[in-house]
């Protein structure tokens, strides 16, 4: 589905990560590991488009192209992108709207599934750390994307939070979705097909050791 | 149930602004209190004699306008910024210079539209003549939208600091000189018996100038700025 090529990023001539090359297939997961600071966050936000890549090629389905096609991902971040004074179900209104809407899903059923019915009217402001991660995974469900950018799904969960995201990504990746994961590895891995990508810190420079 | 339209996405922007103005009504009627505390203030300081007041009362209102719409400028787009909905905008498969445009809309419906209604009541608190009024209502229904085009823009390139304070004021007032001059200059020209639909219509040319250039400009302007 995606494939990259001797992709790499740069912050005032400092390499933050790479030459990376990866691809990621439809039915599979890539986890993207390695330690606080190796670039993990800053690669997915280079693959959502946020972040211009300094050098490297990107293949979408085989075709190649300066970014992926925004209707192709989702993305789920470390800001949650909830507005902290509308209702859950308001916010992933809007989310639709904004993103279109999965063959077969609705807000409330989205919302039923990551286990915050009776939530529907509490302000996004309202609900606790890992609540608004629930709601951030209902906007996943919601969204019609093939390709799901998660940055560290597992953070802030529960036991049962962590059980919900392992079973939405079987199922995404059972529908012929496909998944990058980071993590920094102190959760347990998906129990899906998966291959993983280690990120390694780079060579301090003499000047930004100095 | 399918792909965003570019009209469902514009309506669900403007919903998501307007029921978030109406969640915070304290916060959205500032700008408009802003505005009459202003005006009352010229009476207080310049006594009630009524030909002084009037010949004050359209810069008085026109300033108080265009210091009203400076307020919320700031957090228009940082505050989407700072819980990562724009993010989400930005990754929207919409032109985002769409949805800054609804954004910008939905401003000048909760900040600069409730003044215009109010603006025949500050009228009357300067003595404005009321053969004046409909030069005063026309040039501030010209003249706020393309100030709250120009704000915008200006926001959007702050979008990256963290506290803007001062510098998006001062950014912003070089541009709203034109349109007080122009808002401001319709109305006593209609004063002094002269031809003032002139300058309303020099108004409603940046206006559409302003409606084309202003969103893209701030679309560019945030990729630029965030992080």
């Amino acid at each position: 589905m995606l494939a990259v090529a001797r992709l790499r990023f740069d912050r005032n001539d400092t390499c933050v990560f790479g030459p990376l090359d990866f691809a990621v297939h439809a039915g599979e997961a890539l986890l993207v590991t390695g330690g606080n600071g190796v670039g993990k966050t800053t690669l997915l936000r280079v693959l959502a488009g946020l972040l211009r890549a300094g050098e490297g090629e990107l293949s979408w389905r085989g075709e190649p192209c300066t970014r992926l096609p925004t209707e192709g991902i989702a993305f789920v971040g470390h800001l949650a992108g909830h507005k902290a004074d509308l209702g859950a179900l308001d916010n992933l209104r809007f989310a639709t709207g904004l993103h279109g809407c999965r063959h077969g899903a609705s807000p409330t059923s989205a919302l039923a599934s990551v286990g915050l019915a009776g939530f529907e009217d509490v302000p996004a402001g309202r609900l606790s750390a890992g609540q608004r991660k629930r709601l951030s995974l209902a906007r996943l469900l919601l969204s019609p994307a093939r390709l799901w950018l998660l940055d560290e799904p597992y953070a802030n969960l529960d036991r049962d939070g962590i059980v919900l995201v392992d079973r939405l990504l079987a199922r995404h990746l059972n529908e012929n979705g496909a998944a990058l994961i980071t993590t920094h590895g102190a959760y347990a891995a998906p129990p899906v097909r998966a291959r993983t990508l280690i990120l390694e810190a780079q060579r301090v420079d003499a000047e930004s050791a100095a | 149930m399918s792909a965003p339209t570019l009209p469902r996405a514009a309506a669900a922007m403007l919903a998501r602004d307007l029921r978030l103005a109406w969640s915070r009504r304290g916060d959205t009627l500032q700008p408009l209190l802003f505005a009459v505390l202003v005006v009352a203030l010229f009476p207080l300081a310049l006594g009630s004699e009524r030909a002084r007041l009037a010949m004050l009362a359209p810069g008085a209102i026109w300033v108080a306008a265009l210091l009203a719409s400076l307020q919320g400028l700031d957090a228009l787009f940082r505050s989407d910024a700072e819980d990562g909905s724009l993010e989400q905008q930005l990754l929207a498969p919409v032109p985002l210079s769409l949805l800054l445009a609804c954004r910008m809309f939905a401003h000048w419906l909760t900040g600069s539209l409730p003044l215009i209604l109010i603006a025949p009541l500050l009228a009357q608190l300067l003595f404005l003549p009321d053969h004046l009024l409909v030069p005063l209502l026309l040039s501030l229904l010209v003249g706020t939208p393309l100030l709250v085009l120009l704000g915008s823009t200006v926001a959007a390139l702050t979008v990256g600091l963290r506290r803007s304070g001062m510098l998006l004021p001062l950014l912003a007032l070089p541009l709203y000189v034109p349109v007080l001059v122009f808002g401001a200059g319709s109305v006593m020209a209609a004063a002094q018996g002269q031809d003032w639909l002139g300058a309303v219509l020099l108004l409603a040319a940046g206006l559409t100038l302003a409606l084309v250039l202003a969103p893209l400009a701030a679309a560019a302007a945030i990729r630029i700025a965030l992080p």
